[in-house]
């Protein structure tokens, strides 16, 4: 069996704005339920909505990032469903005239790289929550935090070819909208979503035949999203082969993930689709968007991901690997390059970055954001260890206390007398005596048993308490012993 | 009757500051009219309720006057239409599905009014939902009309209109969708002012048709309006339809000279359509307009002809969305028999009632995909249309000219079975929202039956104080309507 798979995308995004899209709400994550409401995200009557600057702004921003057009005049809409989480049974939403048109996303995968069509951007607020109790009680209940939170719906045309290329896609819109710095993009706390609609052009006897469309919800991790594309796929090639429905005679239907079956499973068929009845939000004036305001945001959206990473690997020369670990992240990548400001040394910062402070990060869960050492701290250790005052080793530990405590590398190091003895006045006047406590083994070595001098190092160190800079006094050693 | 309840509102302003009275002695007047009413053969049925705390608040005023620390409307009355937010106090619309409901916040309007000392008392029965011309389909009954009790005193502000027509109130606001003040004013004998659209603030106003929606106010004198309104208008950052426009020198109010002003008579509400009562008591009205040295010319306005058409696709269309928050989740009645869907019916069919019922139908075919472009989409185009017809009008003239209603009231039940002769009611009204301008009714004559009749000013928005100013003129004008 020949075909394609046609895949595109609708990526909702839960904006970080101080306030709520319509109220002055506050909008974080949680809290008690019902406790950030107000008479507008409660939908009470008489309540009427105020647009929200940020939102706007937001929208814009990640407009400009994907390379759309921004509509020099645009509306908000009202989407009518009546459903318990939503208070005043419609949506304010965009449906004609979205803010954003027509932007572009290149994906990459280990099959290539795709230009990926973006039909629209368009902003709308989010709903509360329903809660069903698990006590038996059967009861239901609404949690309205979440209610108005600010959203962008983010639409591609249906140009993914692979359930690899959509999680893709979906992975790199949430890379971006962190470097803009306009959402958490925590998937877990539901901050970015998606769903796709999927279906297969079929090809047979040089024919083409569309599979039905079907959309697909609950996918909660780029992981979940490609496997139940996966899923999709396989199931709607065997729904061919059974019953060769096509799109014109099934239409669409919705189907969720279930992560523990590794299923899809089917909600609505067309028949039970609403009929949304959209008209302009009247309680809202169009908004018309100015060149200036345009120009003045695209100047805040700085270096997007793909940028960052060609710099990185052709200006600062590190390897695809290390760059593309030290920028998924944008604070990660910010906090690399801001120990570069102190410590110009790309490589060997990467390598700690990556190597021990990644190590403490994942250890604790801790997010670089939350983290208390600051990059002025970790180049200045870098720059202790590289300037001989600590070994490599003691580096480690120093940073395994700076971690713990927020205290500065050489705050540790002179409060635990940890410095390294790299004076050679000093370094020799041990040596010295440490050859001259140990004679059989200087002979041992002067007679051509070079392994003797591993002993006389340790008595170096134990006499030094561990402080000797350990290549300078083997240095000094081989010296003594050969003079 | 007591004669206290006989002064206007700026009259009570004026005794009030030479302390002749107090806010408390007024309040207790208005309040024992109400209950003597209430106890008659037929009760106006003009308030869904009487606020106990009137006199307390009175009360509080009269101190804060003796300690100098009072504002701008201390101690004054003022009824409130039941669709508009006072926190604590209940609000219903005069329907059953907000049964129980009370304001958990106070509308921008009573806010202003609130801190300027202003005494609320009570809450005026409406048709449910805004949805009526003759304050019959409330919840609470029909009101009456103060002048004659077997007519209806129009809608949907009915109860506004009547209380203040049977001095159970010197002022009272309404809610103008379609002519909801003006129609019950003009029945009641009363100026009833809407302002333009977005000069007072919706917020804390009760939805009905979003994009016609005003409060208005009704009183026995145009300088009462141009007070309340110096004081509630204005921009408000908590609708962002609100008008930035500064109304505070409107009070105290001058009569307007009319000399060389220039008034547009639109043939399709000014011809046979109208009662031989009403095209007397116009004429009238335009005599007196020239004497006083207005111009008046007649015009055509022919898309003038489609504005009820228009009104009764736009309102109910936006109704539809507006009142499907109704539902038995979070506030009001609740009938939870069976599952989610079950509720959802169960509470509606009970809770709304059927004049609601028909614009909700109405509203959602509308929007209806495959009718949206036919209906809808149309009415905006039309109502665009006219709005960029009244833009020019005003170029030419200052004030357009009309009845505010074809007839005089009629009889209580006389409209109630036939919805389109109700609709029809509103023809001279409904533009004005449609294009959101300011309009006035002005008491101007009686008809044969001795039943009032009013004539309406429609000016340009932000030109209320010249159509309060012009009803002033006719108000101080010697001899009688």
């Amino acid at each position: 069996m020949k075909y394609d798979v046609i895949i595109g995308c609708e990526v909702h995004v839960q904006l970080s704005t101080k306030s709520k899209a319509f109220c002055t709400c506050r909008n974080v994550f949680g809290g008690e339920p019902n406790s950030r409401v107000c008479p507008v995200c409660l939908g009470l009557p008489g309540s009427l909505p105020v647009p929200n600057k940020e939102h706007i702004r937001s929208a814009i921003k990640a407009g400009r990032a994907l390379g759309c057009s921004i509509a020099p005049l645009t509306k908000f809409d009202r989407k009518n469903y009546m459903y318990p989480d939503l208070p005043k049974a419609y949506q304010i939403s965009q449906y004609d005239m979205p803010i954003c048109n027509n932007g572009m996303l290149t994906v990459f995968t280990q099959e290539g790289t795709r230009d990926i069509r973006i039909l629209r951007i368009h902003m709308e607020e989010d709903t509360g929550k329903n809660i069903h109790a698990d006590d038996g009680s059967h009861e239901s209940y609404v949690d309205y935090n979440r209610s108005g939170t600010p959203l962008l719906e983010i639409v591609s045309e249906p140009d993914m070819r692979s359930p690899a290329e959509a999680a893709a896609f979906v992975m790199s819109i949430h890379e971006i909208m962190q470097y803009l710095e306009i959402s958490d993009c925590n998937m877990e706390e539901g901050s970015l979503r998606c769903d796709a609609n999927i279906n297969l052009w079929v090809y047979e006897e040089e024919k083409k035949y569309a599979t039905p469309i079907v959309e697909i919800k609950n996918m909660n991790s780029f992981k979940a999203i490609q496997a139940a594309l996966e899923y999709e796929v396989q199931r709607q090639a065997d729904e061919w082969q059974n019953h060769r429905l096509t799109r014109e005679a099934a239409g669409k239907s919705t189907r969720g993930w279930n992560e523990a079956s590794g299923k899809t499973i089917l909600q609505r068929t067309k028949e039970e689709e609403a009929d949304y009845r959209y008209f302009p939000e009247p309680d809202l004036k169009p908004l018309s968007i100015s060149a200036d305001l345009i120009q003045s945001i695209e100047k805040t959206i700085g270096e997007l991901p793909k940028e960052k990473r060609e710099r990185f690997m052709h200006q600062l020369g590190l390897s695809e690997t290390d760059t593309i670990v030290l920028t998924t992240e944008k604070a990660f990548a910010d906090y690399f390059e801001q120990i570069l400001t102190h410590y110009p040394n790309p490589k060997k910062t990467a390598n700690w970055l990556l190597g021990e402070v990644k190590k403490y990060l994942n250890a604790g869960n801790i997010s670089i954001s939350d983290f208390r050492t600051t990059p002025a701290h970790i180049a200045e250790l870098l720059l202790l260890q590289e300037s001989g005052k600590i070994s490599g080793k003691m580096a480690k530990d120093v940073f395994i206390k700076m971690a713990a405590t927020g205290k500065a590398a050489q705050e540790i190091v002179s409060a635990e007398g940890l410095s390294q003895i790299s004076d050679r006045g000093e370094l020799e006047k041990i040596v010295i005596e440490v050859i001259a406590a140990n004679p059989g083994s200087a002979d041992d070595y002067r007679n051509g048993k070079l392994q003797a001098i591993k002993f006389l190092m340790g008595q170096v160190m134990k006499a030094s308490k561990g402080k000797a800079n350990p290549q300078e006094a083997e240095k000094l050693l081989s010296e003594k012993l050969s003079s | 009757m007591s004669e206290i309840t006989r002064y206007s509102l700026t009259e009570i302003k004026t005794l009030l500051e030479k302390k002749s009275l107090t806010s408390e002695e007024i309040v207790s007047a208005y309040q024992t009219a109400y209950e003597n009413d209430n106890n008659a053969d037929i009760p106006l049925n003009g308030y869904i309720e009487f606020f106990k705390d009137a006199r307390t608040r009175a009360s509080a005023e009269d101190i804060k006057r003796k300690n100098n620390t009072h504002g701008r409307l201390s101690g004054l009355p003022i009824a409130v239409k039941d669709n508009i937010l006072i926190t604590g106090k209940k609000a219903t619309c005069g329907s059953k599905i907000l049964e129980g409901f009370s304001a958990p916040y106070t509308a921008t309007v009573i806010r202003r009014l609130e801190k300027e000392g202003a005494v609320f008392l009570g809450r005026t029965n409406m048709d449910e939902f805004a949805m009526g011309s003759s304050c019959e389909y409330s919840q609470y009954g029909p009101t009456r009309n103060p002048v004659n009790r077997e007519y209806v005193p129009g809608g949907s502000s009915g109860g506004s209109a009547a209380v203040v027509g049977a001095f159970q109130a010197p002022a009272a606001l309404g809610s103008d969708t379609g002519g909801s003040v003006r129609l019950p004013a003009s029945f009641c004998g009363l100026y009833g002012l809407k302002p333009g659209y977005g000069t007072l603030s919706r917020y804390g106003l009760v939805a009905y048709g979003s994009s016609l929606d005003q409060i208005g106010i009704v009183a026995h004198n145009p300088a009462d309006i141009a007070l309340l309104l110096s004081v509630c208008a204005g921009i408000d950052s908590k609708d962002s339809t609100s008008r930035d426009f500064s109304y505070s020198d409107m009070f105290p109010l001058t009569p307007g000279n009319l000399k060389g002003l220039k008034v547009a008579l639109p043939v399709q509400l000014n011809g046979e359509g109208n009662s031989d009562s009403v095209r007397k008591t116009a004429a009238g009205f335009i005599d007196w307009l020239k004497q006083q040295g207005a111009d008046v010319s007649e015009i055509s306005i022919p898309n003038l002809s489609y504005t009820v058409a228009i009104y009764y696709i736009i309102a109910p269309a936006e109704a539809s969305s507006n009142l499907a928050r109704y539902d038995g989740i979070e506030y009001g009645l609740r009938n939870d028999n069976g599952n989610l869907l079950d509720m959802y019916i169960n509470t509606r069919s009970e809770g709304f009632g059927s004049e609601v019922k028909r614009r909700i139908f109405i509203g959602n075919y509308v929007l209806s995909s495959g009718y949206y472009d036919a209906y809808y989409k149309k009415a905006q185009a039309v109502r665009s249309l006219l709005t960029h017809e009244f833009d020019n009008i005003f170029t030419d003239y200052d004030i357009v000219l009309s009845p505010t209603s074809p007839t005089p009231p009629f009889k209580l039940g006389e409209k109630l079975d036939d919805p389109v002769t109700m609709y029809l009611q509103d023809i001279c009204t409904i533009y004005a929202n449609l294009v959101g301008i300011p309009a006035i009714s002005i008491p101007a004559g009686m008809s044969n039956d001795n039943l009032p009749i009013g004539m309406q000013l429609a000016g340009r928005q932000g030109n209320e104080n010249l159509l309060l100013s012009i009803a002033q003129s006719w108000k101080n004008r010697g001899g009688a309507a």
